[in-house]
């Protein structure tokens, strides 16, 4: 999947000479987190996310309130030259980008301009579809030998049940790296048959493990 | 507990809504969804004598209007017309029928409309005080969805006969749900209305279908804090899906001050179940209904609808599970000892596996489940999740 099937592309900006008070007034209205800065040809300058406001006004705590403070420009604050990303970037890379870079969100610039935004939030909606999660269905998982064609083997199981599946994810085995584990969500409420032949095909399959039993 | 609290003389304790008809919503003779749990269980009551031709009412079939409360109508008519055959499955496969678990069968519509039909008449029974509770026992159908079928269910009998008791009879809801699988079809059809109350407590969605029913999962809109989510874990046992049910149900009740009850009874959480994991016994089945039963007079009057829901362990645990769920209802005291000796001898020739003779489960059922204390700990934390936004919280000082 790529970006700009992805991102948001209503975006909520500001320019750098806007206040802090208008960061903070537009964050909350729109229960947002982060606003990229733009000058007036619509290209990113910077980006104030709530954190940088939170380091700029007063303590609560403190007696003296220094309301100049949020008049203070957004410029002053902001981070310039942010990491960008382009509508056409897979979203696997961007995801690199947030963990290496430890950001929360990632603007996106096409032809010079801001076109659109994805937050961290936006990229675990997605992690969430693509467990498949959001869809009923069971969760079966199997442990296989890591060598060529057992999706395969595996996967014929449920195309011989007729039974659509959701999402495969496959993980390495964390305790020996000669094998991998499968995830199918299945939309199935009745995964016996298939658990049964999955067996007979002479996989593992781990449904449930019972916690603190070894199998 | 008073038995009437009307001045009618002439109103039922509790109806028993059913007949053999019931038995058409059969989707092959292998599918694990089998209603030959009707009979076995109305042949238990009979032979306990706690049911009577005076307790039983027959069901009516849902007319098209009802089920339109909670269906979308492209649905309704590619059931109506798969039922007859008009439709093969790579046509129907969109709307969640002709699958694996949901696959067509003549007069589909027809057997599907029936169960609804029969939570219908409970409803009547109920809220017209012609009885003080109804059950039945075809229903419980929860995962239907407005516009598919799901998980062995076609239509939602408890989402239309909410619908229909909100537009008939202006009452307010409470619909808890037992079934080891969460109730997500009732739950959705909910999800943003604040007069309908939906708890659902449920196996966890990590291995078992259909993987919704977080503690997160609230509601929206206005019907943010109407919908209620424990799932637990697997190995669950008795004590602490107890311990969840009643410390839930109470608390929600009285939050929530409902005018009616229904509960769906899915008998699946037992140990014998085969498609899920909680480990529960029968003392399960046994206490969920006497809670039920108490807080509807608290309560609602004693407005109580009950219906089924899953149970595919058909021989050893729906009858038993279910025969104490009406003999609840009714007052009677719960019965100890052995089954009577006339069910098992009839019975256990039909029967794939030894059926199990008493009405309590024999002593070490299963080996002791290690991480138990874990698992209680677990479920624990899940119940304050899920009930944090009703329970009085102090500002700090």
């Amino acid at each position: 999947m790529i970006v700009e099937q992805m991102m948001k592309t209503n975006v909520f900006t500001l320019q750098p000479s806007h206040s802090i008070k208008d960061a903070i007034t537009l964050m909350q209205e729109n229960k947002i987190r982060h606003l990229p800065i733009t000058n007036e040809i619509g290209s990113v300058v910077g980006i104030v996310t709530d954190r940088d406001i939170k380091e700029a006004i007063p303590s609560y705590l403190m007696e003296d309130q220094n309301q100049d403070i949020y008049e203070t420009k957004i410029k002053e604050i902001m981070t310039k030259n942010p990491i960008i990303g382009h509508p056409l970037d897979f979203v696997e890379e961007i995801a690199t980008t947030f963990y290496d870079q430890q950001i929360g969100c990632l603007p996106i610039v096409s032809g010079g301009k801001l076109v659109g935004i994805v937050t961290e939030t936006d990229l675990l909606y997605k992690y969430i579809e693509l467990t498949g999660a959001h869809q009923p269905g069971s969760q079966i998982e199997v442990r296989v030998p890591n060598r060529p064609g057992t999706l395969f083997e595996v996967s014929k199981v449920f195309h011989d049940h007729k039974s659509n599946v959701l999402s495969v994810l496959v993980y390495p085995d964390l305790v020996n790296n000669e094998n991998k584990i499968l995830v199918f969500r299945v939309k199935t409420m009745n995964p016996l048959g298939i658990i049964e032949d999955i067996r007979k095909e002479g996989f593992d399959v781990l449904w449930p493990n019972i916690p603190g039993m070894t199998n | 507990m008073a038995k009437h609290t009307g001045n009618d003389k002439l109103k039922k304790h509790a109806v028993y809504v059913y007949s053999e008809e019931q038995l058409g919503y059969k989707f092959s003779e292998t599918h694990p969804f089998n209603q030959k749990r009707l009979i076995l269980t109305t042949d238990l009551l009979r032979k306990m004598n706690a049911l009577s031709d005076q307790d039983i009412v027959i069901p009516r079939i849902a007319t098209d209007d009802e089920l339109l409360l909670a269906h979308d109508p492209r649905y309704v008519d590619i059931v109506k017309k798969a039922s007859k055959g008009l439709m093969t499955s790579s046509q129907t496969e969109s709307f969640g029928i002709g699958t694996e678990d949901t696959p067509i069968f003549p007069n589909m519509h027809e057997a599907s409309a029936r169960l609804v039909g029969g939570t219908l008449t409970a409803v009547d029974y109920v809220m017209e005080n012609k009885a003080l509770h109804a059950l039945n026992l075809g229903g419980g159908l929860h995962h239907g969805f407005h516009g598919r079928a799901s998980g062995f269910c076609i239509y939602n009998d408890s989402s239309v006969a909410i619908k229909y008791i909100q537009q008939k009879y202006k009452a307010r809801v409470l619909y808890i749900d037992t079934d080891a699988h969460h109730g997500d079809g009732v739950q959705w059809s909910f999800y943003e209305d604040p007069d309908v109350c939906t708890i659902s407590i449920h196996e966890t969605g990590r291995y078992l279908f259909p993987g919704t029913g977080n503690v997160t999962e609230r509601g929206s809109g206005l019907g943010y804090g109407t919908s209620f989510n424990l799932p637990i874990d697997a190995f669950t046992e008795d004590e602490s899906f107890l311990d969840l049910y009643m410390t839930a149900f109470r608390e929600i009740a009285t939050h929530f001050k409902p005018d009616v009850i229904i509960t769906q009874n899915g008998a699946d959480a037992h140990y014998l179940d085969p498609l899920t994991h909680l480990y529960g016994t029968m003392k399960l089945y046994q206490e969920i209904p006497k809670l039920a039963h108490q807080l509807a007079h608290e309560f609602c009057d004693g407005k109580w609808i009950a219906v089924g829901g899953g149970g595919y362990d058909i021989w050893r645990v729906v009858p038993r599970a279910w025969s104490l769920l009406w003999m609840e209802m009714n007052d009677m005291e719960l019965p100890q000892g052995k089954l009577p000796k006339e069910w098992l001898d009839q019975w256990q020739k039909d029967s794939p596996v030894q059926l199990i003779p008493t009405w309590m489960d024999p002593e070490n059922l299963y080996e002791p489940i290690p991480r138990k204390e874990e698992i209680t700990e677990k479920n624990k934390q899940v119940l304050d999740k899920a009930l944090y936004h009703i329970r009085p919280h102090y500002e700090k000082e």
